[in-house]
């Protein structure tokens, strides 16, 4: 009988941001659905209260259903019969249980069935899920595709297939093939039009897809023959039922075990196009990666939490030399970096989906009437701030998971290294998380434009700094504005040598200054609003401090031309 | 079959299973501010039940009857929350007291009122666990009853075919309706709360409860009459006064004992056969297993 919701304040904490008023009044349009829709709140308070009372709901079946079967679903994981997936028996019943409480469709309009729920309570969700069965958080956080199909598809596709995805339907965004991995580019399977009937062929092979057998999914395939590029790539859905899709095998994979990562032979395959031909790649995949990179930011943060939750508990009752060893500094400074790292990844995560909320929601109010000078200044300043921190948090949420899960099976001792406790499969489930939806490599390359264009320090100086901050937390604001001047320092440092391999050389550590830096304003600002946090902030602070001066010091002590000593032939 | 109206008996119960220090007052009596309201676990299971002849049969209706305080519409709502259709509040102060028969007497008072093809309650609640009310009302009523339902496995031609589930195994037997079933811990776990329907009805309410919040409950109810949660008082329905609450209910209590449960022996085996073999030969003789 617990509740994943109820018993962790952190989320109802990012649940009442200020931030969440513009948010929700922009997507009620000002709570002008009250008379057309039952569901629809009146007010302000209305709304949040229904955010709530979903996620308690949420909370509730993660906790008492979920959890409950995410050992056995890590066991049995999915299977291959007759060409198509079938789930783990706990998956099954996990995802009957989310059916019946109607968790699906939960940011799609409420005309498709959906529950209108801004990105901030869907990735509560989202979080809630993977701390209970990261592979379910897989399979049901792929929802989000629809909002994909939401944004650009035809509103006879959106009305085809997006009640369906709010029923229950699950979905699969098929972009890798076995040469086409990080490098899109090179995707191969081929869509033909058939002039006479206007419909459009799949033939081809997919790696790699996650719930490749879902019922609706995002096929990105090349539409312009004798293209190699970017350019010869298109977006399509294809729908289950047209039953032209086989899946030949699914990967035996370390983690996530209850998600079905799926080879897909496509033979001949009905399919609609959407959007514009030759934006595929260009403009829709990268709204895709975005909204799972975002996902992928929540379930780490979910893991992670699962993780100290099992560290804590494990330390406070295991005895050793007459005490429980949570007393000994090496353990006590462990859990305690760990709590601060994951205060430090939600604060971050949530910051994040607030942006992509404001823009995203702008974007669909602009087609409803013409945004005015004030609101299209504002769209744009969200959607660049979404862009640059959405592969922030996912690489740090990605990565602390896992620094997480590591140090909170270290504190199990040999015990967590046997399959008698949960920690184990949570070190699996944490290892892809800074692997896919675009590696921690690939976020440095997304986020050092932040870093060479200013636009974190920018956002930095004018809003963090300028945030007011209680007296005797003055010191931690004085720490933070050092992190920052030796981001410019460090940055002006490697632009300097005028040579981009250079700048990807240091990317890594430019970009970790950054988000040491942010986090901790984080941290602080949300000290201001609840004091539970001051330690958090303290801690991560101080933790940041020492990383970014050994960043700083490999930089200013790194010769340029001894880049040569590092190159691998 | 056609369509089924479907009344639930449902009880708001202190949640008695996690009992801490402070859960009994000192004078032997149950305290209520310490313990949660809840819905009572077994009458959710007959929810269930109820709800999966709705899915079957279009046209069925699902209604919640619960006898309580104010508060106990809170129930009310939350069977909404998971697929009843709406419910009746049997709120009154002559009621106060009522034991197991005065209480079957009024429910049975009020189900004449409101109409039935079919009565679905939990085989006890947590806070009595007396198992009498549901039997009690199929007598009043003159109806068949089916007690430790774990199933309804078939439902056709005006008869049900119910498995029970009984202490060494389970039985299936048919029984005509109209008919009181009482559903045991062990049928299906009842469907969750909907997020949809939480948002719909979560503004339901009994006209004590819109008053209190200062509502305008005329307005609301009439332009979304869902919204609106029956109460009756003694007044609503027939029933004879002196079978009431306090009066009607001949049950006494005499005193209440707190007991604490503590082991009293241990006995050590050794890690054999024999010893082994003995255990389970004793377990199998005192039925504790097999």
């Amino acid at each position: 009988m617990g509740n994943f919701y109820t018993d962790n304040k952190d989320i109802k904490f990012h649940l009442d941001h200020p931030l969440m008023k513009k948010i929700v009044d922009l997507k009620e349009r000002n709570y002008t659905q009250a008379q057309e829709f039952e569901e629809a709140p009146k007010d302000f308070e209305d709304a949040i209260d229904n955010y709530d009372r979903v996620l308690e709901i949420v909370g509730e079946i993660c906790a008492d259903v979920v959890n409950e079967n995410a050992e056995s679903v890590d066991e049995e994981g999915p299977k291959v019969v007759d060409g198509h997936v079938k789930y783990a028996r706990g998956t099954r019943q996990n995802l009957d249980v989310i059916n019946q409480a109607g968790l699906n469709g939960i940011s799609l309009p409420r005309k498709y069935n959906g529950l209108n729920f801004p990105i901030v309570p869907f990735i509560m969700a989202a979080e809630m899920v993977a701390r209970a069965d990261a592979g379910l958080q897989n399979i049901w956080g792929l929802q989000d595709c629809a909002e994909t199909i939401n944004e650009f598809a035809t509103e006879e596709q959106r009305m085809k297939y997006l009640p369906r995805v709010s029923a229950g339907e699950t979905c699969a965004m098929d972009l890798t093939e076995p040469d086409a991995g990080s490098d899109l580019q090179a995707v191969q399977l081929k869509a033909t039009l058939d002039e006479k009937t206007g419909i459009w062929y799949l033939n081809g092979v997919k790696r790699f897809i996650t719930n490749g057998d879902g019922h609706i999914s995002l096929v990105l395939a090349r539409s312009e023959e004798g293209t190699n590029d970017a350019r010869g790539l298109s977006m399509f859905i294809y729908d289950r039922n047209s039953d032209a899709v086989t899946v030949r095998r699914i990967e035996n994979k370390l983690g996530i075990k209850g998600s079905p990562t799926c080879e897909l032979v496509f033979k001949d395959a009905p399919a609609e196009l959407v959007g514009d031909r030759k934006m595929g790649l260009i403009k829709y995949v990268m709204a895709l990666m975005n909204a799972a990179r975002l996902g992928i930011g929540g379930q780490s943060v979910g893991i992670a939490e699962a993780a100290y939750r099992e560290g804590l508990s494990y330390a406070k009752s295991r005895k050793q030399f007459g005490r429980p060893i949570i007393e000994f500094p090496a353990m006590y400074e462990m859990l305690s970096n760990m709590e601060a790292k994951l205060h430090g990844i939600r604060t971050i995560l949530y910051e994040t989906a607030r942006f992509v909320d404001v823009y995203k929601t702008y974007y669909f109010v602009s087609k409803e009437r013409a945004l005015d000078k004030d609101e299209k200044a504002e769209m744009k300043e969200y959607e660049k701030l979404a862009n640059i921190y959405t592969p922030l948090q996912k690489l740090f949420a990605s990565e602390y998971a896992n620094e997480i899960t590591y140090d909170a099976l270290q504190i199990h001792g040999g015990s967590g290294f046997t399959k008698d406790y949960p920690i184990q499969r949570y070190v699996r489930d944490a290892r892809i998380t800074n692997i896919y939806e675009g590696t921690s490599q690939l976020q440095v390359v997304a986020a050092i434009r932040g870093v060479t264009t200013g636009q974190y320090l920018k956002y930095i100086r004018e809003v963090y700094e300028t945030s007011a901050i209680a007296p005797e937390q003055e010191y931690l604001k004085d720490i933070l504005k050092e992190m920052a001047t030796e981001l410019e320092n460090a940055t002006d440092c490697v632009t300097a040598v005028g040579n981009t391999e250079y700048t990807d050389f240091h990317a890594r550590r430019l970009v970790e200054i950054a988000g040491y830096t942010i986090i901790g304003h984080l941290l602080l600002i949300d000290a201001q609003r609840d004091e539970v946090y001051a330690k958090s902030a303290d801690i991560f602070i101080k933790y940041g401090q020492a990383k970014v001066a050994a960043h700083t010091a490999f930089i200013r002590n790194f010769n340029p031309d001894d880049l040569g000593k590092y190159k691998k032939a | 079959m056609k369509g089924l109206k479907i009344v639930v008996l449902a009880k708001q119960v202190p949640d008695t299973r996690n009992v801490g220090k402070d859960a009994m007052k000192a004078d032997g009596t149950v305290n209520r501010a310490a313990l949660p309201a809840i819905f009572n676990p077994e009458d959710l299971n007959a929810l269930e039940q109820a709800l999966r002849l709705k899915d079957r049969f279009e046209g069925s209706t699902v209604e919640i009857l619960t006898m309580g305080p104010g508060r106990a519409a809170e129930i009310i709502r939350e069977a909404m929350y998971r697929g009843a259709d709406g419910g009746f509040l049997l709120s009154d102060r002559a009621f106060a007291g009522s034991d197991t028969l005065a209480t079957s007497y009024a429910i049975s008072c009020a189900l004449k009122k409101l109409g039935y093809d079919l009565i679905i309650c939990g085989r006890q609640a947590i806070d009595g666990d007396t198992a009498q009310v549901g039997p009690q009302v199929a007598e009043k009523l003159g109806l068949p009853q089916v007690t430790y339902t774990e199933e309804i496995l078939k439902a056709e031609a005006g008869k049900l075919t119910i498995r029970r589930r009984l202490e060494r195994g389970v039985e299936s037997v048919e029984c005509p309706v109209p008919c009181v079933i009482t559903v045991n811990g062990s049928a299906a776990a009842c469907r969750p709360r909907n997020a949809h329907r939480v948002m719909k009805y979560k503004n339901a309410k009994t006209p004590s409860e819109a008053q209190e919040s200062n509502e305008d409950y005329l307005t609301m109810t009439s332009t979304r009459p869902y919204l609106k949660i029956h109460e009756w008082t003694v007044q609503n329905i027939e029933t004879d006064p002196c079978q009431l609450g306090l009066f009607g209910s001949p049950t006494k209590v005499k005193n209440i004992e707190n007991v604490v449960f503590q082991a009293k022996e241990a006995k050590v085996l050794k890690p054999n056969d024999e010893d082994i073999d003995a255990m389970m030969k004793e377990l199998i003789v005192n039925h504790t297993i097999g």
